[in-house]
Parts: C-alpha cells; structure tokens; sequence
C-alpha cells in the first residue's frame, strides 16, 4: 500500500506540473480579454517537443549535453522529498528542508553551466541574471522556512506539515509574513514578475529563456517540463507548509482524494495570485530586485523574532 | 610504547626526506624524486598512524615528555583532536606529494629542486609539531618552523617580483600574528609558572577575568591572522597565489587549518569557563568572514586568488560553527556544543579536501595556459576534458551542494544555528538569525562564483590563443585529482558516519568531560541532530538520485522516439558572426553583484580615451576601461596604522641624536629605573 502511495507521489509532480503552468497562463488570458490556449497546451507542446529532432552547438560540451536530465532529475526528488498531498508518508532521510533547498540550487547551477557552455551572448548574461537573483534569494528561501520549522521543532517537511499547528492565533502573524517572505522568493525562484517574464524573448529583459535559447527537440522539452515542475514543486511548499490543512493523515484512499482535491484549491488559488500579479504589474528594472529580495529576508527575520 | 616510536618515525621521515633533499640537490631529478617518494611515504604512514590511533585508543593516545632545557621540553601530546589534524595534514599532502612530482617539473634547471623539496618537508613536519606539542616554547618553534618554511615556499618562484612582495606580506603579517601569540603565551605563563599545556590549564583556573579576555582577544587576532579571518586576512589572497599550486593546495587546505586547531586547542581544552560574549565575538567575525570573503572572490579573476578569498569564506564558515558551540557551552547546552563543534570539524576537513583539489586542478589549467586570468581561458574542457571534471566536482562540492561533502558540514553548521535561533533570549536569537542569514547568503554567492570560474574557464569558446594549445595534463596529475574527487564524494555519502566520529571527537575535549554523550542510532548512515529533529541520509539521496537519473536517460533517449537526429550547428548568432569576444566574460558576470553590493565593494570605473583628432573628438583611436576594486582594508585599516608607526618612528628619532654620550646617559637611566622596578 505504502509503494502504491510512493510512487502516486513519484508521479504526481512531473504529471500535474504542466497544468498549473496552463492555469496561470489561461488565467492570464482571460483578466487580459483573450481566450487563450487550452489548459491542456502545455502537455501538447511537451509531447510535440519530445519527437523532433534537435540541433546542438558546435561549441557544446557535455555540460550543455547531460544538463538537462540532470536538472530534470533534480526535481523528480525534490518533489519525493517534500508533503503533496500526505503526511504521513514520512521521509525522513531525504524530506529535510535545507536538503531540499540545496537539491534544487544543483539544478540552477547546471542550468546555469548550459547556458554559458553555448558561448551564446544571451547564455551568458541570462545566467550572469539567474545566478544574480537566486543567489539573493536563498536568504530569505531559508529563513522562512526556519519560521515553520522553528514552530515545529524539526526541520523535516513532512513532520513540519504533521504538526499542523499553525492555525492556532499565537502563530498566525509569523506564518504570514514568513509566507509573504516566501511568496517573493517564489516568484524569484520560478521567473514570474516582477523577476522575469516567461512569455518573453526580448534580449533585454529575458532571465531564464536566455538561458535555455540554445536548446530544441527532446532536451528543450526536459528544461520546460523541469520549470513547470519546480514552479509546482514551489506551489505545494507555499501551499502544504505555511498552510497545512486538508493534508492526509492516515493512509486511506479517501484521505488521500481529499488531500489531492485541497491541494489542487490551494495551487489554484497561488496560480490565481501569481496570474492577477503578471496581468497588473510590470516588470522590475534588474537593479531593483534586490530590494525586494532583501524584504523579504527581513520580513522572515521578524517573523523569527516574533515566536 | 610502540605508539609513541611510530610518531617519531613519522617526523623522522619528512626530516630524512628533507635532508636527503639538500644532498640530492646536484641532480634535479632524483631531488625531486626523492622528496616526492619521501613525502609519499610520509604521508601515508601519517595517515595510517591516524587510522590507527583512532580504532585503538579511546581518550589520549599518548603523551611523551623529555626535558632538553628548563623551560623547552619536548613534550608531545596525541589526543583525538590532534590524531584527526595529523590525518587532515597526512590526506593532503599525500596527494599534493604525488601532484608535486609531476608539477615541479618545469623548474628543472631554473630553480634548486632540492631546496625545494627540503621545505616542503620541512613545512608539513612543522605543522604535525604544531597539532602535537603541548609545550608553549616548543609550540612556537614549531610554529615558525612551518611560518618561515611556508614562506620560502611562497618565494620559490623567485623571479616574479610580485612572488617575492606577496611572501614579504606574508611574512610580516605571520609574524604580527606570531606576537599576539607570544604575548598570550607569556601572559600564561605568568600565572601557570609554565610554559606546559597541562600546566597552563590548572593556572587557567584561578586566573582573574580580564586576563583569560585578555588571551582570548591575542589568540583570537594572532591565530585568526594565521587562519585569514577579515581584517587580517590581506596576506593570503596575495601568498596563495604566489606559490607553487601544490603548495597554494598545502597552505590553503591545511596550513591555514592550524589556526583553527589552536583555537580549538586553548577555548576548549585549556580554558573551563568561557563567557557568553566569547562566541558571539566569534560567531560575529565568522559571519562577516564568510560574507566578505565570497564578495571579494566574485570581484577576481585571478583564478588562484579567487580560490584563496574563497579560503577566507570557508573559514568563516568554520568559524560559524566555533562560535555556536562556545555560545551553548556558555549557555549550558553541552550537547549542542559539541555538536556544533563537530559541524566545524567536519567542514575543516571538508574544506581541506575540496580546496586542495580545486588548486591543483587549478595549477593543472595554469601549467598548460602559463596565465592565472580567468579572461583568458575559456572552453578548455575540450582540452582538457579531465581537469574539467574534476574542477566541476571541486566546484560543486564547494559550493554545497548534495551528495558532495561540503553540503554536509553546512547542513550540519545551519541546524545549529537554527538551535541558536530558538533560544529564548532575543539578543542571541537575533545574532543567530544574522548569521544563518549571512551563511545563507554565502551559499548562494558562493554558487555564482563557481558557475562564474567554471563557465569562463571551461565552457564556451577560448578567449585567447593560448587555450588551443593546451593538452590534458599528466598521468600523476589526473591521479591526485581523481582520488580527491572520489574522496568528496565519499566523504559525502559517508557523511552519516563522520558526524558520530567526529561528535566524539569532540566530545573528547577537556571541556566536555562532564557531558552525556548522544548517540541517535544512525539510519541508512543518515546524519542525525542530537535531540532527533532533522535528519538526512546521503547515501538514500545519491541511490536515489542516481535511480531516477538513469531512469530518465533511458527512458528519453531510448523510448520515445528513437529515430530522433541530432544535427550539430552553430550557435544561433543573430545573422551576424558570433565570436568569443561576444561571449560573457568572468568579470561581465559578476558585474550586476558588484554593482548590487557597492557599498562595500566600491568598485570604480575609470576611462582613457584616446581620439583620432583631439579638437574633434569623435572617433576613438583606442579606449581603455579599468575596472577596479577599491580596498577598504588599505584605505581604513593599514594605512593608518602605517601612518601612525612612521609618525612614532619619527617622533623616537628626536631621542636619537647620534651622541654616544646621550645614549650612555640613557643606559644609566634604565638601570636606575630597573634598580628601582626590582
């Protein structure tokens, strides 16, 4: 029964990712009055990706090669070792949160690493921008998680959402704002305004795309399918450990309905948040996202100082 | 008995092999096979002496006292703590030993190899006296053994005259650090009546308040010196350098470390009360090391300076975890103190086994290109295919990130900061809180800098013509390369295991006496806090890991669509040619850090233009930009001090008027005055 609940939560992150990539952007469509593409386009365009045939640079090394199923790879375990839908299924070997944290940082750095190997312009400044940025995000990445974990004493997700005593009065300031402080590095993490803009190829204000231009065919699809996974990957942290609830308990089927049925509302409602934010807002000038990482580092800070 | 003949053998041979050095010196070869053998052996006795001395000995594995003079005895002591420097120091030079036979190789007929090798031998001797004397007098003379060997080490490559400025620098700020030392060595003396350890640490005991801050301010200032720790760090990043890379491995992975032992030596085993405001000062000077050093590692582009700023950020980060486990030993929590303890211990290995392969892959690049400047390298992982790898694991490793070692010890290091983090006093909750924000941060700056050295000297296209004529270095070369990767790896997976030897380690400490030792039966070799809150088990991760990559791999190279072609093309160029003057350079990369952190960095921007016409000036003739970074240190820090002593100096002149008369009445003064003293 475990093994059936294991590999769900295997599967479940590269399955779903794609469509809460959809959401947002047929989210977007709709609050800027277009109809916009399926839901279901993202999965389309995966499959599409993964049957053509591809074209490597010349000045390509391994590096460029093997990077994407590294980073593919890096996110398939992050999204074992974190609470999607059940807590019970205790990982306490892998499920630790600065384990995570660092297990995902493997994978910008080889995105990183591919985007320079092309000798590509673009390549170079978008990982000079990339590294900029989740550089200045770790801080405040970690120190809200340590709100949490202060909370629970432990820092292992899965005993983190277990605890689930953050409802109560005396703790909902600090989770709040921990959550706000989270919610920027989010935004940071995964390119979404203010950071960068997704739907972007203009030279002049492309993060992550910059990176990835040099790549077609089946590897173009892994780095696309890797994003969608992490943007999920951040949605179920924001979702299952600053708001616990709904999570099963008990290794029941029904349990384990509900908590994928919670789980999907509270990724809707994110999605809903970052869409209305990209649909509002423009995007900030480079220099200014510092500030903004570093509130919310302070804004952990004092969510520390307040339990 | 037979403990106590091993380790003299052990000194014996790197003293047979430096002498043997000086008498082989006629012949560069058998000089330089001699010591490289010599060393090798060494070491590896070295390392087994360690093995050894940690599966049969429990607390103290021996202690040997002769009397040469009243005050100098030799007197050794090998406890855990030192049984584990001598093995840190035996790892690596073991594999700098084998690196070193093939890399010395292009001084044949320049410089004397025998010298050479008689300091090498004569510098790793040095610091296994420094991790075992337990006399103060002998301490010391151990120490300015392995000071003033390291220093001609530095100077070898004597003919570059900023080699021989950087071991000037080096020398006189050894030798500052070397006074703060002897002051604090003497202040003991004057209450223990002895210059012996065991002596010191029952005169420790009655010793009055501002005196034990007293010792703790010099050891602080001249071990820190010692270790690199910002603001007297000024002399690494230029000696580092400066030095053969072999010995750069030595200096920044080991060498630096014995400051750190000292400290650990007189906080933890000599001293048995320690005020709160000890670690914070520790832990506050840690956390600024760590972040200053990165910052300053992002401005470079001198490959081995880089690596030797990031020394600086590593010992901070050691520190980070010194200064944690002086706070919860003044704060009663022995269990977290030792833990903590251990953090430290653990990245001090760590940090020597990855810095060590980073500079040796790093003299591996250099020997090929004959340039330090990252600017000028670029796409050599096509020419050198296995110093790529290896620098991409050192890179990696150093940066923290799973299963590689260096996640590990700062995994370790952040659970106890966030323990110090849940204390109930706000001012030590609020210091922790800065300095898991400052390690944070570290981390991720350190992960830019990497991607920064390895992808401008690895990746794209060469930046200039020297890269296309590098070859794969040699055999001897990859070997010590490899083996340390491997051991990154291992030390990774084993991580589970080291945090309990390393725990005992440090509970071992005079200390920690009276503390309960904690022992969590490990899982899956998975590395355990002591009260259970958090776990991680390296070797689940990497089967994991390496499962579902394998997985993946097949599953979309051989799956789905097999008849898939791969054309190879070039870089998509906007229609125009692309060349490697368009590609991002280490100093375009690290630009928008620089500009974000200004403040402290005061990086300037200078311009000289040159026109074709200077009444008209519109076209340029040439144009040169100069990126520089402004140091504070010089500026706020040593320039003063250098204007205050020549104004001193002046001053004193006025007593010195050349008159033998005038000075004969300045004898008599001092005596009357002595007479009166007495």
């Amino acid at each position: 029964m475990t093994m059936f609940f294991w590999a769900l939560q295997l599967i479940f992150v590269p399955l779903v990712s794609p469509f809460f990539i959809g959401v947002v952007r047929k989210i977007k469509a709709k609050l800027q009055n277009r109809q916009g593409a399926s839901i279901f386009q993202v999965y389309r365009d995966l499959w599409k990706m993964m049957r053509k045939d591809e074209v490597i640079s010349s000045d390509a090394s391994w590096v460029f090669r093997q990077a994407p199923f590294i980073i593919f790879a890096v996110t398939i375990i992050s999204g074992l070792s974190i609470p999607i839908f059940a807590s019970f299924l205790v990982n306490s070997l892998t499920g630790d949160l600065l384990m995570v944290v660092y297990t995902l940082a493997l994978g910008t750095f080889f995105l990183a690493l591919a985007g320079m190997d092309t000798g590509s312009a673009f390549g170079g400044f978008g990982s000079s921008r990339e590294m900029t940025i989740s550089a200045l995000a770790e801080g405040g990445f970690i120190l809200s998680f340590f709100v949490v974990a202060l909370i629970a004493g432990t820092t292992n997700l899965f005993t983190i959402v277990e605890t689930n005593i953050f409802l109560t009065a005396k703790f909902f300031l600090p989770i709040t704002l921990a959550f706000i402080g989270f919610f920027i590095v989010l935004l940071a993490e995964t390119g979404r305004f203010p950071f960068d803009n997704p739907a972007t190829h203009l030279e002049l204000t492309m993060v992550h795309e910059a990176m990835i231009l040099e790549y077609s065919g089946k590897r173009l699809a892994l780095i696309e399918w890797a994003a969608a996974n992490k943007f999920f990957i951040f949605l179920i942290l924001g979702a299952n450990i600053f708001f616990p609830v709904g999570i099963a308990q008990t290794a029941d089927f029904k349990a384990i309905f509900i908590g994928i049925v919670v789980l999907f509302f509270k990724a809707f409602i994110l999605c809903a948040i970052i869409g209305l934010i990209e649909s509002v807002m423009a995007k900030f000038r480079f220099f200014r996202l510092p500030d903004l990482l570093i509130t919310s580092f302070i804004l952990s800070a004092i969510a520390i100082s307040l339990i | 008995m037979t403990i106590e003949i091993n380790f003299f053998i052990l000194i014996a041979l790197y003293v047979c092999g430096a002498v043997g050095a000086l008498l082989f010196r006629k012949n560069d070869q058998i000089a330089n096979w001699w010591s490289g053998i010599m060393a090798i052996i060494g070491s590896l006795w070295g390392i087994v002496f360690a093995i050894n001395s940690f599966l049969h000995y429990s607390k103290n594995i021996f202690t040997y006292d002769y009397s040469v003079f009243p005050l100098l005895n030799l007197s050794f002591h090998i406890d855990q703590l030192s049984a584990f420097f001598i093995f840190i120091i035996s790892l690596i030079a073991l594999f700098c030993s084998i690196y070193g036979i093939d890399y010395v190789k292009h001084f044949y007929k320049k410089y004397d190899l025998g010298v050479l090798g008689f300091f090498y031998h004569l510098f790793i001797a040095g610091m296994l006296l420094v991790v075992s004397a337990t006399n103060g007098l002998l301490f010391l003379i151990a120490w300015e053994i392995m000071a003033v060997s390291s220093y001609f080490l530095v100077v070898y490559d004597r003919e570059n005259k900023n080699n021989v400025d950087a071991g000037f620098l080096y020398l006189i700020m050894t030798h500052v650090g070397t006074a703060f030392i002897v002051l604090a060595f003497l202040i003991m003396y004057v209450f223990a009546g002895s210059f012996d350890f065991t002596a010191i640490k029952a005169g420790l005991v009655s010793m009055p308040d501002f005196f034990k801050n007293t010792i703790f301010v010099l050891a602080l200032i001249g071990f820190g010196t010692k270790a690199g720790i910002i603001p007297v760090h000024i002399w690494l990043p230029s000696a580092h350098p400066a030095a053969p890379s072999h010995i750069s491995a030595l200096m920044s992975g080991v060498m630096i470390k014995t400051g750190i032992y000292m400290m650990i030596r007189i906080f933890f085993d000599m001293f048995s009360s320690i005020p709160l405001w000890w670690g914070i000062v520790v832990l506050i000077v840690g956390a600024t090391s760590a972040l200053l050093g990165v910052l300053y590692a992002l401005t470079e582009h001198d490959l081995k300076r880089l690596l030797a700023y990031h020394s600086i950020e590593n010992i901070g980060i050691i520190l980070l975890g010194l200064g944690s486990s002086l706070i919860f030993y003044s704060l009663g929590n022995l269990t977290l103190a030792i833990f903590s303890l251990a953090a430290a211990l653990f990245h001090i290995l760590n940090h020597a086994v990855f810095k060590a392969l980073l500079f040796l892959s790093a003299g591996s690049v250099i020997s090929q290109t004959h340039t330090r400047n990252i600017e000028k390298y670029g796409g050599l992982i096509k020419y050198m295919p296995l110093t790529a790898f290896f620098f991409l694991i050192g890179s990696v490793a150093i940066s923290g990130l799973p299963p590689f070692n260096g996640f590990f010890s700062e995994w370790m290091t952040f659970q106890s900061l966030l323990q110090g983090i849940a204390s109930t006093d706000i001012f030590i909750k609020l210091i922790f809180v800065l300095a898991a924000g400052s390690l944070a941060l570290t981390g991720g700056l350190a992960l830019v800098c990497f991607v920064k050295v390895f992808g401008a000297t690895f990746l794209a296209r060469p930046r200039s013509e020297i890269v296309k004529q590098a070859k794969e270095s040699s055999i001897l070369f990859s070997l010590s390369m490899g083996a340390l990767a491997t051991i990154c790896l291992i030390f990774g997976i084993a991580s589970g295991y080291f945090g309990i030897l390393l725990t005992k380690i440090s509970a071992s400490l005079n200390i920690f006496q009276n503390a309960t030792l904690f022992f969590n039966e490990s899982i899956n070799g998975s590395l355990i806090t002591p009260n259970g809150s958090a776990t991680v088990s390296a070797p689940l991760w990497f089967i994991v890991f390496a499962l579902i990559l394998i997985l993946v791999i097949f599953w979309v190279k051989f799956l789905i669509n097999k008849n898939q072609i791969i054309k190879i093309g070039a870089t998509w160029d906007c229609g125009i040619n692309l060349n490697e003057r368009m590609e991002i350079t280490a100093t375009g990369f690290s630009r928008s850090i620089v500009t974000i952190f200004s403040h402290i960095l005061r990086p300037s921007i200078q311009h000289e233009v040159e026109y074709n016409d200077s009444e008209m000036r519109f076209l340029h003739k040439s144009k040169i930009v100069r990126l520089e970074i402004h140091d504070v240190y010089q500026t706020y820090f040593y320039q003063p001090i250098h204007k205050l002593i020549s104004i001193l100096s002046s001053k004193a002149k006025s007593i010195q008027s050349g008159n033998i008369n005038i000075y004969i009445l300045y004898i008599l003064i001092t005596l009357i005055f002595i007479l009166f003293l007495l």
